[in-house]
């Protein structure tokens, strides 16, 4: 869990950065996109380095969802009885969302590829310039995309403020001493994200960037 | 009660010669068994406290083969867990004067000159392995930023040789053998029985050759064979129902053996603890202790008057009266246990007690707040302080606590020589379970070092020497079904009387009494109405208990009722004893026999002795162990 | 007080079980939740009823045999507390109170309220001690140990083994027992020599005996009566990690 969140985590932090470049402008944008196409050209074929790092961040995805499954199939199996009355003692919701938090994650991850990746439900298609997809994607008058993506991204600062804790907690680096600056950081890293991510298609959906 | 007197004991098998070389002599002359042979040879131990878990673990590391039983669910949970204060070490690691010959002259002297100079030596020279062997397993002592081991002085001693982790000593040291003794368990070599509580001894051609256990869970009774039997089965101070001992602990395992005959030495030494929760209420089920050390700061006192019912705050300083100051100006709040149990006893009955029913003094803090600040205060004592508060929901930082005496430890126990071997060949004795080394009176901190001097050192030795014999063949079949037949009849009598009081008004009943009139202050007029009082409740107990449930299941009042029983016999002999020893000792006050000041007076022309009882049908037979002193001088014990 | 007790009732491991309530009057706020269900048990057994069974044995709060879970809590809200420790004043008049067993695969109901917790035995069995046969210590003094790792030790060795931890585990995970051993004997140098392998070897032997995987919720050391923090499984996984990768 600790290892492919870490990776997705990585990922999610360039894909930021990345993303923040249309600020910059739509050619920058694209240049950056057309870039991560031709790294490490012409040592690698066109898109080789990307290819690897999708099959990275898919085998990601996929370890992870299948840790969560086997984790919660082990949760249940080791309480097959369940309390008539349970009530929660420790602080923070964080926490119970963990897993609804993921599913509703993938779902989006799923739409998401659909839309600006695939183009498939992209007002511009598929053959379009990934900026021009990603400022029609949240032109004005689709409000409601921007909305999933707000809802989305909220969701996975939730998911990461007490994951990336979590992960170092799992990986054996927490102690009390330090713990006051894990979670600050762990917040801080997800405030980051929420931020970075949301900033564009807000940007786009309120005519700031066109 | 009638008694009849038999034979003295001459031989309690102690090794001749200068008293420091007792023990090396012995376990010189011990015979060693073949290491192959060790395996062939078992041993059943029932009891995982400190000196069980200890002679477990022990004795399945030498190779033999074990088994292991206790009433709990796990033998993590013995009462043992629940030692506060510390474990006594002639380790003398100050450099304050201590010494193995000073641990040994305070033990005899503190125990009223009624225990047995050669054990208690050998208790005084093993104390330093204990503290060896618990670092080793990882025991986390208290330690001082130098990374040493930090000590205390202890329940009035006068060298800080009290070695403790916190104020959950017997927890650690506990945990400690369990976890030498799960070890074992997984080498293979101890087989481990939970929830198993056993209800007799098989003799067989005059030896202990195993026991008869109930499985608490399914009911079923079982036989368990063995060349050699150990029982460590704790104290009995749960015969006054009240007490600080675990709602569990028992005499069954040591009653049973003693009906099989094994003699039981010196029921009538109990020990009273002066700090403990006073009773809140008719449902309280069980008395919690308060660690002695509060008296190191905490003056003890009551008002001057008779029923002064004002607030404590409320009532000025020259209308208290600080009665241990007082009576005793040397050692003032920290006279020793007896002495503080009884003086606090006496001003209640003067009508000059606190709190609900007037059973109850004060602990008073407020000087120590005053002069060290509250942090030092809390620093010393919070987590006392917080269980206080968590118990009574009174806050000891603003409103005096409120204590009373509760029965804590018991001296008596099975008689047993010095190789720890009861009067049945084969059956050992060891930890509480025995009549120890404590004398008519237990030091703070010396029941842990014996529980573990007995379990990891002296045990495994001396058994030895008998094993050395086995194995000992086969075991007599009428002798096991006799002892199954008479476990079954008693729990059936249990279940067939169905009728309208419960097991436990019965204890209730039978331990106010046992406190009345053979408590903290015993007279001959109060000795007989018991004797008078107990056989007529237990009477009424086999007309008139009403026990649910069956015997082939998980059932709790079957297993109370079965305990109560024993107790009630066990009531009688110790009143009997009581009555018979007419000095005061220890313990053990006698309001006849007290000096000009009402201080304890002994009788040693007539009782330097052990009194060890042997069970008869028509009635018990006294043998007496002569005590001899040949170390220490005997002197009468002044606190003044 | 007067109380409503939903209790659960299980004659055996094999009966479904279901919740009972019943009645219980006069109770005194100076009570013990224990005395509480004891007045109560005295009454049942009058009445010819099964009294409830429940595993209790110090009632001091160290022996770690009591455990319920009250209205929805391993050993009911008030903190650092066991159910043996925990008073009636704690309880509004009139209220009502749920009270089950730990539930859990690896503690299965023996009756009523009273379940085995044998594995945790098992774990420890599997290596939590140091192989130190009794006769064979230097001397205690030998090996100085700093003041601040006795005290962290310490803290993790103050678990009772109750269960509470599992208790409440969202996963049924046993992750704060199995990791205040760890913890406990790793702190010391007398620990050193079996650090790694006691790690893994606990730590398999707690996902054998059906236990959960831990999340890091932090629902254990909320109930935890002895407050054995979370730092404790962080030091446990670094440990499992490092035996695992040699
Ligand atoms: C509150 C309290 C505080 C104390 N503090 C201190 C202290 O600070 N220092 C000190 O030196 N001493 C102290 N003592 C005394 C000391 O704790 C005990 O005397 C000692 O621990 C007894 O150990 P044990 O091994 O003999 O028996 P226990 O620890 O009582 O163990 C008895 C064992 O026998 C088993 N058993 C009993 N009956 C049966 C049966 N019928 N069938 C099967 N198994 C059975 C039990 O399951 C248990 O495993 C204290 C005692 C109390 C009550
Ligand atoms: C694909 C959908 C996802 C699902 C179903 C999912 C589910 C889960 C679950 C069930 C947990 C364990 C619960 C816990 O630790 O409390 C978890 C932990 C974690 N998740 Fe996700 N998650 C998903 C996506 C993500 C993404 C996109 C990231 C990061 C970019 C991420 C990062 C993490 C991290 C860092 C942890 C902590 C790991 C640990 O404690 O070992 N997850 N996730
Ligand atoms: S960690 Fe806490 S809750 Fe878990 S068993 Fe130990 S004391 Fe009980
Ligand atoms: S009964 Fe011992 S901890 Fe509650």
């Amino acid at each position: 869990m600790a290892v492919t969140g870490a990776v997705m985590v990585l990922f999610l932090v360039l894909h930021m950065l990345g993303n923040l470049k249309i600020f910059l402008g739509k050619d920058s944008f694209n240049e950056y996109a057309h870039a991560l196409r031709t790294l490490l050209e012409p040592l690698l074929p066109y898109r080789t380095v990307l290819t690897v790092l999708e099959v990275v961040l898919v085998a990601s995805v996929v370890l992870h969802m299948w840790a969560a499954i086997s984790l919660s199939r082990r949760a249940g199996k080791a309480r097959p009885v369940k309390y008539v009355a349970k009530k929660s003692q420790a602080a923070g919701y964080t926490t119970h969302i963990m897993r609804w938090g993921g599913v509703t994650i993938a779902l989006f991850v799923v739409w998401h590829l659909l839309d600006l990746t695939f183009g498939v439900v992209n007002p511009k298609g598929f053959d379009s310039a990934p900026a021009d997809r990603m400022i029609a994607g949240f032109e004005p008058s689709r409000w409601w995309v921007t909305l999933i993506y707000i809802v989305a991204v909220v969701m996975v600062g939730l998911h990461l403020r007490h994951g990336v804790w979590s992960a170092v907690q799992t990986l054996g680096w927490a102690n009390s001493t330090r713990n006051k600056v894990l979670r600050l950081s762990a917040g801080l890293l997800s405030a980051v994200l929420v931020i970075g991510f949301l900033a564009p298609p807000l940007a786009i959906t309120f005519g700031v960037v066109k | 009660m009638k008694y009849t007197e038999g034979p003295e004991i001459r031989d309690a098998k102690a090794p001749s010669g200068p008293i420091e070389e007792r023990w090396e002599k012995r376990k010189f002359s011990a015979k060693l068994v073949n290491p192959a042979n060790k395996r062939k040879l078992n041993v059943i131990v029932v009891g995982t406290g400190l000196a069980g878990g200890s002679a477990a673990a022990t004795l399945g590391e030498l190779g033999y083969n074990v088994k292991s039983f206790c009433y709990q669910d796990s033998p993590r949970r013995a009462h043992s867990i629940a030692a506060q204060g510390g474990i006594n070490a002639a380790k003398n690691y100050r450099g304050d004067g201590d010494s193995i010959y000073r641990l040994f002259y305070d033990t005899v002297k503190g125990g009223d000159f009624r225990a047995r100079e050669s054990n208690v030596y050998r208790l005084a020279q093993v104390s330093v392995n204990i503290i060896d062997q618990a670092v080793a397993q990882g025991v986390p002592f208290a330690r001082e930023y130098g990374g040493l081991l930090d000590t205390r002085s202890f329940g009035g001693a006068q060298v800080s040789r009290t070695f403790y982790a916190r104020g959950q000593t017997g927890q650690q040291l506990l945990l400690g053998a369990y976890q030498a003794l799960e070890r074992q368990v997984a080498a293979g070599t101890v087989t481990m029985h939970t929830r198993h509580e056993m209800l007799d001894v098989i003799v067989s051609d005059g030896r202990a050759r195993g026991v008869i256990v109930r499985d608490m869970v399914t009911g079923e009774i079982e036989r368990h064979l063995a060349d050699a039997v150990v029982l460590a089965t704790g104290g009995y101070g749960n015969v006054f129902f009240l007490s600080t001992n675990a709602k569990g602990c028992n005499t069954t395992a040591i009653w049973r053996a003693h009906e099989r005959g094994a003699y039981f030495a010196n029921p009538c030494y109990t020990q009273i603890h002066p700090t403990c929760i006073p009773v809140s209420g008719e449902y309280q089920s069980k008395l919690t202790l308060m660690s002695e050390s509060l008296r190191n700061d905490g003056r003890v006192w009551v008002p001057l008057r008779k029923n002064d019912t004002r607030a404590p705050g409320d009532i000025p300083d020259d209308e208290r009266d600080y009665y241990l100051e007082r009576i005793y100006p040397a050692f003032g709040n920290l006279v020793p246990r007896d002495i503080a149990s009884r003086a606090a006893k006496n001003v209640c009955d003067e009508g000059r007690g606190v709190g609900p029913g007037g059973l109850g003094v004060y602990l008073d803090f407020r000087d120590a707040i005053n002069r060290l600040g509250r942090d030092a205060v809390e620093k010393k004592y919070g987590n006392l302080f917080e269980m206080y508060e968590r118990i009574t929901g009174e806050n000891p930082y603003d409103v005096p606590m409120r204590i009373y005496p509760a029965v804590h430890y018991t001296m008596g126990g099975l008689w047993v020589d010095y190789d720890l071997q009861s009067t049945i060949p084969g059956l050992f004795v060891i930890g509480e379970a025995n009549f120890s080394d404590h004398g008519a009176n237990r030091l703070g901190a010396s029941a842990l070092m014996q529980g573990l001097a007995d379990g990891y050192f002296v045990l495994p030795t001396t058994i030895g020497d008998y094993l050395a014999a086995g194995p000992f063949g086969e075991v007599d079949e009428a002798a096991i079904a006799e002892a199954e037949l008479k476990v079954r009849n008693k729990i059936d009598r249990l279940l067939s009387v169905n009728g309208t009081r419960t097991p436990d008004s019965f204890h209730r009943e039978l331990g106010k009494l046992m406190w009345d009139y053979c408590g903290m202050e015993r007279t001959e007029e109060s000795l007989r109405k018991a004797l008078e009082r107990i056989p007529e409740l237990r009477e009424e107990f086999w007309q008139n208990v009403k026990v649910t449930g069956t015997a082939e299941e998980l059932n709790q009042v079957l297993e109370r009722a079965g305990r109560v029983a024993d107790f009630f016999d066990l009531a009688e002999l110790m009143c009997l004893d009581a009555l018979v020893r007419t000095e005061s000792c220890g313990g053990h006050f006698r309001a006849e026999s007290q000096d000009a000041d009402g201080e304890a007076l002994r009788d040693d022309e007539n009782f330097a002795h052990v009194s060890a009882w042997e069970w008869g049908a028509d009635g018990p037979i006294l043998h007496k162990e002569p005590l001899e002193y040949e170390y220490v001088k005997m002197t009468q014990r002044s606190y003044k | 007080m007067n109380l409503t007790l939903k209790v659960w009732r299980q004659s055996g491991p094999s009966d479904k079980g279901r919740m009972v309530t019943y009645k219980v009057e006069d109770v005194s706020p100076d009570m013990s939740f224990l005395e509480m269900l004891d007045v109560l048990n005295e009454r049942l057994i009058l009445e010819g009823d099964d009294p409830i069974a429940f595993d209790h044995d110090c009632r001091e709060g160290i022996c770690g045999m009591c455990g319920m879970v009250i209205n929805g809590v391993a050993h009911g809200e008030q903190r650092a507390t066991t159910t043996c420790q925990l008073h009636m004043r704690h309880f509004e008049d009139g209220a009502t109170i749920t009270i089950e067993p730990w539930r859990a695969a690896p503690f299965p109901v023996v009756k009523d309220l009273v379940v085995d917790r044998s594995a945790f035995d098992r774990i420890i069995q599997a290596g939590g001690f140091v192989s130190v046969p009794a006769g064979s210590a230097p001397d205690a003094h030998s090996i100085p140990v700093r003041k601040e790792d006795a005290d962290a030790a310490f803290d993790a060795a103050t678990c009772i083994g109750c269960g509470a931890c599992v208790a409440a585990c969202p996963n049924g995970s046993a992750s704060l027992f199995t990791a205040a051993k760890i913890t406990h004997l790793s702190l010391l140098p007398q620990g050193q020599p079996e650090r790694l392998s006691r790690a893994k070897a606990m730590v398999d032997q707690m996902d054998a005996e059906g236990f959960g995987g831990c999340t890091n919720t932090g629902e254990c050391t909320a109930v935890c009566p002895k407050g054995i923090p979370l730092d404790a499984i962080a030091r446990m996984n670094a440990d499992y990690l490092k035996a695992n990768a040699k």
